[in-house]
């Protein structure tokens, strides 16, 4: 009770600021430099590719995106890429998602925790890592080779090349998919069961309408991913240089063809200003579409977001 | 009790129709799971087997010839690694302090606002793609920031494609800490900030340190990332046709990446069942290897992180 | 019979799980619908409840008390075999339902399920609208009627029709949590089960709600019989007609202490573990 006080008298009871916090200021300010190296980049990124290529646009307006490639930089255009690349998202929507689903839906609902659920798990994620260049080679070891000999040509079509990128987004989807499956909440397949659900029951109709959303926004960017993929289709043999179909759906398909960013990586690797814009433009294309995607997955995903 | 006999028209039987339908839909969905064993299996396959036939129908002198000449019959592989390890330095001293950085800023000091703009930002930078990266580092950093920090610089250099590489795998490393960092539990800040710590302490002393692991994956599967970035290399480090062994970063060099595509396209191209083109697929094997060795390693350190909490 | 460890708080006397009422019950007045003898459930290799038998006699309510960890809950979902969704689980003795043992090789979980129906401790409506939760079962059941008159007749049955009939469009997530419970109660009717099981149904509802779903338990239990599960002594004394009292013993398992008509049970219990229960000394 009579504790002196001389320690606690001789301590500083004040509360007042000691003075600026030199390091912490100068720390926060490193962290803020580095959000704005990122902000800095893509600012300058996207505006050099709008400088650049805008004049193309204002020169030929529409014409630019419904030209066929040719070497005269003057003359030509994009439309075979985005005809190409219309064609290659369309293969593996349907390719991927259903694919993609299902073994999401396996791994969550039916294979709860065995070894095997864990094999094919580490599986998917370990293709999930494996560089797209990779899978450029799966696809012309494997799907080029096998459609030369189902068909007649040289097997370097839209075909080969989105069965490669669906196989690409693959684990993407998986991924996405298992973890919106995996957030609906035990209770809806209780409910579900007890009420005398059989497995697949439940999963069409209470625990597929709630992940949708999540699925969904997955799929998107997946397409997304799949959209600016260019190593892929070098590898299997997407054209690079010019070439002309008869415009026919078969043509297209069996045919050989191109797209977006294999036109990128041609016309960047061309000499000369000319070609320069014209690179420029068609990224602005691309980047038009990359981001549009990306945008869509990101309202799709906030607009359904269940808070459960 | 009657229990075990079954009664012949026993209505808890059930249809057999829908036990019928219930072990389709499960086949069809285990079908496609093991879709993608199968793909793995085909990945592993492709390469090994061209690899292998490769290896046997060159010497092995080929592959420590003083470059990287494939339509000449040199196969060094020390040339193309280096560059990759060359390149993938370059892009992580860009990545990681940025990445970190952004990452401990979003997770400890970004008000709501700030994050609501910031992440999206970001996440569109992840979604540029690597070819326009490419572009953008051959036409604007090489000659605007490589070559005025470097003035003997080339046009074409390992330097500009690092830090290409390195700006697309800033998201990566943001996201991945990011997520690290907020998986920490509230009650460490708040005892660290109840002793009476700091923002910088707690961030650096605190947070960072339980986030290690996380932090660890993100940095492996950035590396690894970068290690198998294709396009920016393929476009901004020239070397197309070919690349004596080089460690000079500021002069065109060759990677494990840019190789295939230049044999895939460019103008090492040249299809066949030949030696030359066959080194595409022995390239992919060692690509795939490691890159595989780094995934694994960097699932290890997440594995951790979930762990802990 | 039983095992010969010691278990429950020792007494200076016999043991009181071979004093519990593990033998053959008294055969009921009403018939039984259910019956469970000398039931056994796992988790893996835990034991959660051993030994259990009693009756649930046709339209009466019976109630399963018991301080946390009993096993009340396993016990229930193992009725309707819920249990059998998680991995792991086993079970040893029998279940009847209408003497028919309920875990033969040849009886389908969806068959059991749509008999037996549930409801949940926490209100669980589909996120869908008020209609088309009632509609749930009958719909899965490929019902081909009026569907309109089984709902409406459902919601009426559960007590919640002239609250919800201008608003069935609207999603079922939107009502309050006592009419939530009901609403699931009205989707549990639907399917037209003969027994509905009831784990803790008011523990998440306020002591309001919590009466209205007690009265409606009286009320539908003459169409339906009732087994609840519920660790409010209270609710177990004023709504249920026979009792079941289950306790932890030593190795963790559930055991049936006592089971008799609840006025008994309460007012004159055979143990006195269970006068201690009902009087509040623990648990």
């Amino acid at each position: 009770m009579n504790a002196p006080s001389a320690v606690l008298g001789s301590r500083d009871r004040s509360v007042r600021r000691d003075g600026i916090d030199i390091r912490g200021l100068l720390f926060a300010g490193f962290l803020l430099l580095a959000l704005l190296f990122s902000l800095a980049i893509l600012t300058v990124l996207v505006g050099s590719q709008v400088v650049q290529g805008f004049p193309v646009f204002a020169e030929r307006g529409i014409d630019f995106l419904t030209s066929d490639l040719a070497s005269n930089p003057a003359n030509a255009g994009v439309a075979q890429g985005i005809v190409g690349t219309a064609l290659l998202v369309v293969v593996v929507a349907v390719l991927a998602f259903p694919v993609g689903i299902m073994t999401a839906l396996y791994l969550e609902e039916y294979a709860g925790d065995t070894a095997l659920a864990r094999f094919i798990n580490i599986n998917v994620r370990n293709l999930a890592g494996v560089p797209s260049v990779v899978y450029g080679i799966l696809g012309l070891a494997v799907f080029v080779t096998l459609l030369a000999v189902l068909g007649d040509g040289d097997g370097k079509t839209i075909l080969s090349g989105g069965l490669t990128l669906a196989v690409l987004v693959l684990p993407l989807v998986i991924i996405t998919s298992a973890e919106a499956i995996r957030a609906v909440p035990d209770a809806l397949r209780e409910a579900g069961f007890g009420l005398g659900g059989s497995r697949w029951q439940v999963i069409r109709q209470l625990i597929l309408p709630a992940a949708a959303p999540g699925i969904l926004t997955g799929t998107v960017l997946a397409l997304s991913r799949a959209i600016g993929e260019t190593a892929v289709l070098i590898l299997v043999g997407a054209v690079l240089g010019s070439f002309s179909t008869n415009g026919s759906l078969g043509a297209l398909l069996t045919g050989p063809y191109t797209a977006l960013p294999a036109i990128v990586f041609d016309w960047a690797r061309k000499p000369g200003p000319a070609f320069q814009a014209d690179t420029s433009a068609a990224i602005i294309v691309l980047l038009a579409i990359t981001i549009l995607a990306n945008a869509m997955a990101v309202v799709l995903r906030n607009r359904y977001e269940r808070k459960w | 009790m009657t229990a075990s006999a079954a009664p012949g028209g026993s209505l808890l039987r059930g249809s057999r129709r829908r036990r019928r339908n219930e072990g389709a839909v499960r086949g069809a969905l285990f079908a496609a799971a093991a879709l993608s064993i199968l793909i793995s299996v085909g990945i592993v396959l492709s390469l090994v087997f061209e690899a292998v036939s490769f290896l046997s129908q060159i010497e092995l002198s080929q592959l420590v010839a003083p470059g990287w000449f494939p339509r000449r019959g040199m196969f060094s592989i020390a040339t193309v690694v280096v560059g990759t390890l060359i390149v993938t330095v370059i892009a992580m001293t860009i990545a990681a302090p940025v990445g970190l950085g952004s990452a401990i800023y979003l997770s400890e000091y970004a008000t709501p606002r700030v994050r609501g703009i910031v992440k999206p930002i970001l996440e569109i930078l992840a979604g540029i793609p690597s070819v326009v990266l490419g572009f953008f580092a051959l036409t604007w950093i090489s000659p605007n920031i490589v070559q005025n920090l470097f003035p003997e610089a080339k046009g074409f250099s390992l330097m500009a494609a690092g830090i290409g590489v390195g700006v697309l795998t800033i998201p990566l490393v943001a996201s991945i800490s990011e997520d690290a960092m907020r998986a920490v539990p509230n009650a460490l800040r708040e005892a660290s900030y109840g002793l009476g710590s700091r923002r910088l302490t707690t961030s650096v002393r605190v947070i960072v340190p339980a986030a290690i692991s996380g932090i660890v994956a993100a940095l492996i599967l950035a590396t690894s990332r970068a290690i198998g970035e294709t396009m920016v290399v393929a476009l901004a480090a020239g070397a197309s046709g070919g690349s004596l062994f080089t460690v000079d970063p500021l002069g065109p060099g060759q990677t494990l990446t840019a190789a295939m595509a230049s044999l895939a396209a460019g103008s090492d191209q040249v299809a066949g069942a030949n030696a030359a083109f066959q080194s595409l697929f022995f390239l992919g094997l060692l690509l795939f290897l490691m890159t595989l060795v780094l995934n694994v390693i960097a699932d290890t350190f997440v594995r951790r992180t979930r762990q802990k909490y | 019979m039983t095992t010969t460890s010691s278990e429950g708080p020792a007494p200076a006397g016999p043991d009181p799980v071979l004093e519990a009422d593990t033998a053959e019950p008294a055969a009921s007045v009403a018939p039984a619908v259910v019956r469970l003898r000398d039931v056994g459930l796992f988790y893996g290799e835990f034991r959660a409840v051993k030994g259990v038998s009693f009756d649930v006699p046709t339209h009466q309510i019976t109630s399963i008390i018991g301080p946390s960890g009993s096993g009340k809950s396993t016990l229930l979902r193992s009725i309707n075999r819920m249990n059998d969704l998680i991995a792991g689980t086993r079970m040893e003795g029998e279940i009847l339902y209408h003497e028919e043992n309920l875990y033969a090789s040849y009886v389908d979980p969806v068959e059991v399920r749509r008999r037996i129906g549930m409801v949940f401790q926490k209100p669980n409506p589909f996120p869908k609208s008020i209609y088309d939760n009632v509609a749930f079962g009958p719909r899965l059941n490929g019902f081909k009627g009026d569907l309109d008159g089984l709902v409406e007749q459902s919601l009426r049955r559960a007590a919640i029709w002239d609250e919800v009939k201008d608003k069935l469009k609207q999603s079922g997530l939107t009502l309050s949590g006592g009419q939530q419970q009901r609403l699931c109660i009205a989707r549990a009717i639907a399917t037209d089960p003969e027994v509905i099981l009831m784990d803790e149904p008011c523990s998440a509802l306020d002591p309001r709600a919590t009466l209205q779903i007690e009265q409606l338990m009286a009320e539908i239990k003459e169409r339906y019989t009732i087994v609840i599960v519920t660790h409010n002594m209270q609710q177990a004394a004023r709504a249920s007609d026979r009792t079941v009292f289950l306790n932890m013993a030593e190795d963790r398992a559930g055991y049936i202490v006592e089971q008799g008509e609840t006025a008994q049970i309460f007012t004159n219990p055979t143990h006195q573990m269970t006068e201690d229960y009902v009087s509040g000394r623990f648990g």
